[in-house]
């Protein structure tokens, strides 16, 4: 039963019902199927449970019944934004798993996609960002039209703008072809001048600057503890890239540097994905500049080219992980040496990250919890893996 | 700075592409170069990139009975969703022919992964460039059979010219190699079967 309200209760202490709200799990605003239980008291949130689950699709039962590189395909499916550092996530952990040796070639253009793919996602989750404060659509269309340049990139050597399905086990499916180096190279050389152009419609906005600044502060010590990673963590001031720390493929031998906020808020996280580009773009440079000829695929992987279901590993287990454009991304995979995989587990970056929501948004205006979810960073695929 | 010029230079920016975009002829390689145009997708189309893949075609070559497919059934259980349905060909007496009878992709299952056309060891499945397949009904629009998937070799050269090339190459080359090893054989044979012959005669005489 509800209370009604008595005019004499607006005096010095209003006393307020909470209201219980539904955020999702169709709204525009959760970018994808995603439902936030709010409870709030005027427009102040008290509690916010996020309810997950709307998209799952069994992806790790269907990899237990697939063949290694069948599982390939359904990678694309989880973060459908960087299609391609989940293949190299997943091509690494089966690379760890039977110990197989990756060409140099196929290594730069691993490298050089990974970066690509971190590119867009940046571009486009800050473009969406700018929606959910609502600059509606402005930003996002200065964002895909850079974004729309690098997929014609992927979709001349993989095949597909998205779903790209690029890396096999020991390289990558086929070579680049003919002039899509050159291409590459004009693209990336002209990715500074949209950053700055991007930069001066955005950083210094003052709107933007009031709406993200102090909004959804995450303290480093929270961040550790909960195991965020990529890009919000490194807002919050912890030095901490897997591309550092791991050292994996060869991002040994570019010289790059991390990018890192100070006081965690939305605005750090969203000057962190900034400047992560342009680090991106100094990789791609120095990639671009390196790359040798030769072969895409180590001589003993390239025949499941043709037979992915003879591909058999050893018995074992391997975890590799890669920093993805959202965080940590690794998999986790047992074989007991028959073609599909044992047991098969994904860490999510997208997933873990979101679990800090509540506590990022307790005492927040409900306004500013749309933003705070559009600064995590999700997509659904991957949180309801 | 003053307050708010932040915005006033966002919005100068937003102002300079207003007024560049009456001044750029409408496109679709001035939309790569990085304007903003929207392209009047019927009537003007980008240029298809050659590896875009979207869904499975059959190839043949000359004539449709001629296909390429012996219903090996690889493709099938290499597919990831497994959308393809295979059933072998028989003849009257019951013997296996190396052709299907029935050849099913159900499009509504295909993820456009390219597994089918990586995995076929006869080169006879590959990854076709049409996407307008919208139909009313989903059960028959969207389960291709096999007469719906049949597309010529020369299809194949329109859309990917320097793969129909290599794969052409590669197949005229081990037609050759297979034909010289059949004359080989024969000779080979031949010069058997009149030596066994000469091996054979002197006992009879004997």
């Amino acid at each position: 039963m509800e209370k009604t309200f008595t005019l004499q209760d607006l005096g010095a202490s209003i006393d307020t019902q909470t209201l219980e709200v539904n955020i999702g799990p169709q709204h525009p605003s959760t970018h994808g199927v995603f439902r936030m239980n709010v409870v709030l008291d005027g427009e102040t949130i008290l509690s916010l449970k996020p309810v997950m689950g709307y998209l799952h699709r069994n992806h790790e039962q269907i990899a237990e019944n697939m063949s290694y590189t069948g599982t390939m395909p359904y990678t694309d499916r989880l973060d459908y934004f960087n299609s391609m550092s989940n293949n190299l996530a997943w091509a690494m952990t089966v690379e760890k798993l039977a110990n197989i040796d990756v060409p140099e070639r196929a290594q730069y253009i691993r490298v050089i996609m990974a970066e690509l793919t971190r590119i867009v996602n940046h571009v486009s989750v800050i473009g969406f960002l700018l929606n959910d404060l609502g600059a509606f659509f402005t930003p996002v269309l200065y964002a895909f039209r850079e974004r729309e340049k690098i997929l014609d990139l992927f979709e001349e050597t993989a095949g597909s703008r998205m779903m790209c399905n690029y890396l096999r086990f020991g390289g990558i499916k086929r070579d680049l072809p003919a002039g899509t180096l050159e291409k590459i190279k004009s693209v990336t050389s002209n990715l500074p001048k949209f950053l700055d152009e991007f930069e001066a419609l955005l950083s210094k906005n003052e709107i933007l600057c009031m709406r993200c600044q102090n909004v959804g502060v995450l303290p480093a010590e929270l961040a550790v503890s909960a195991s965020i990673t990529g890009p919000m963590l490194r807002a919050s001031g912890v030095n901490y890239d897997i591309r550092k720390v791991d050292r994996y493929s060869i991002y040994d031998r570019f010289k790059f540097r991390v990018p890192l906020g100070s006081k965690g808020d939305v605005y750090d996280r969203y000057y962190v994905r900034v400047l992560e580009i342009r680090e991106s773009l100094k990789i791609l440079e120095q990639a671009l500049k390196d790359i040798p000829a030769g072969e895409t695929i180590s001589k003993k992987m390239a025949p499941f080219l043709k037979a992915p279901r003879n591909f058999k590993p050893p018995v074992g287990e391997a975890y590799a992980r890669v920093e993805a454009p959202k965080g940590e991304l690794g998999f986790y995979v047992v074989s007991d040496g028959t073609p599909q995989p044992w047991r098969y587990h994904v860490r999510a970056p997208s997933f873990i990250n979101l679990t800090i929501l509540e506590d990022m948004c307790i005492g927040q205006k409900i306004a500013d919890a749309i933003v705070i979810l559009g600064s995590v960073d999700i997509v659904l695929g991957e949180v309801d893996h | 700075m003053f307050y708010g010029s932040g915005v006033l230079r966002g919005m100068l920016v937003t102002l300079k592409h207003f007024v560049t975009s009456y001044f750029i002829r409408r496109s679709p390689e001035t939309m790569r170069s990085g304007a903003l145009v929207t392209l009047q997708y019927p009537e003007e189309r980008l240029k298809e990139k050659e590896r875009y893949r979207n869904f499975p075609f059959l190839i043949y070559d000359k004539t449709p009975d001629n296909l390429r497919c012996v219903a090996c059934d690889i493709c099938a259980k290499e597919c990831p969703p497994k959308c393809i349905y295979i059933v072998r060909e028989f003849d009257k007496d019951g013997k296996p022919l190396k052709r299907p009878a029935v050849f099913d992709i159900d499009f509504t299952v295909c993820m456009n992964c390219g597994i089918c056309e990586e995995a076929c060891p006869f080169d006879a499945i590959f990854m076709d460039h049409e996407f307008e397949i919208a139909g009313g009904n989903r059960q028959e629009k969207l389960l291709f059979h096999k007469d719906d998937l049949l597309k010529p070799n020369e299809h194949f050269h329109k859309i990917r010219p320097t793969d129909a090339e290599t794969i052409d190459k590669r197949l005229r080359e081990a037609d050759e190699k297979k034909k010289a090893a059949e004359a080989a054989a024969k000779a080979k044979a031949a010069a058997a079967q009149q030596s066994s012959q000469t091996a054979a005669q002197p006992p009879k005489t004997a």
